[in-house]
């Protein structure tokens, strides 16, 4: 099962769940993918230590895609 | 930040020089006219000894400023800051999580050094461990639980590291051990945690 994730003020919302056969949740998934994304949040996956790729499609054979808010030097 | 150039290794060494060139540039006209006083009027040694204290508080300053962008924030709601815990905690080792909920800080090992990424700032330990870059860089959001705001930074990070260290804007770049003294217990210890472990996986790397 994989989950589309979004850091906000609760700690974090699960805003999708898929599989890959389940064309519904996929379809639900893409939607609130690019919602988001409209809204101004990068999605990132990450890949261990050292590594993550921000992407702008779904990657629907991940487990875990993280939305984040832009950051900003302080 | 079209403007400015991307940050690499070789960038951030010009970068830590101009920094120790800027500190010396203004500190030593304070020894320098503390020596030359008290060489003309030994009367004058007690302005010699204000000069002398100026010439070593302004690099102290600087340290202060940078120890100060790893300082922890506010607490944020504690059901929404566990919940962010789970997030961050699957996204990097036991270890570090454990660091962090000692000290607020996670490791991360990059090309440009080894980072302690917190909730509104970054340390990067550069090569050879000596110098240590402070980066005051935060989620735009102010509303993140703590574990929210390091976790942004963290894959901010790992997604892109020299876009990372040039977004971020520089607070102090200067001697570990200046730095140190500076930081909290907390930050201390992750300073000392994650040189022992820049050192050690040079030796594995030796040997």
């Amino acid at each position: 099962m994989s989950r589309l994730i979004r850091m906000d003020q609760t700690g974090h919302t699960t805003l999708a769940e898929w599989i890959e056969e389940d064309s519904e949740a996929v379809e639900a998934a893409l939607s609130a993918f690019r919602t988001q994304l409209n809204e101004g949040y990068f999605a990132v996956v990450s890949r261990g230590e050292g590594h993550a790729e921000q992407v702008r499609e779904l990657p629907l054979d991940e487990p875990l895609v993280i939305l984040r808010r832009p950051i900003a030097g302080g | 930040m079209y403007w400015r150039p991307r940050a690499s290794p070789r960038s951030l060494r010009r970068t830590g020089r101009l920094w120790t060139l800027s500190t010396i540039s203004q500190t030593v006209p304070f020894v320098i006219t503390a020596a030359f006083l008290g060489a003309l009027k030994p009367i004058t040694v007690p302005v010699g000894l204000i000069l002398l204290a100026h010439a070593w508080i302004i690099p102290e300053l600087y340290a202060a400023r940078g120890a100060n962008v790893v300082s922890r924030r506010g607490a944020g709601a504690p059901a929404a800051e566990a919940r962010a815990m789970l997030l961050l905690g699957d996204l990097v080792s036991h270890e570090a999580r454990e660091l962090y909920a000692r000290t607020g800080l996670v490791p991360e090992r990059g090309q440009l050094g080894l980072w302690l990424v917190g909730e509104a700032g970054a340390l990067l330990v550069l090569p050879g461990e000596r110098r240590v870059n402070c980066l005051c860089v935060k989620a735009t959001d102010p509303q993140l639980p703590p574990a929210d705001r390091v976790a942004h930074l963290l894959l901010a990070l790992r997604a892109d590291e020299s876009g990372f260290a040039t977004l971020a804007n520089l607070a102090f770049s200067g001697a570990r051990w200046r730095l140190r003294r500076r930081l909290g217990a907390r930050a201390r210890e992750a300073l000392d945690q994650a040189v022992a472990r820049a050192r050690a996986s040079r030796g594995a790397q030796g040997t």
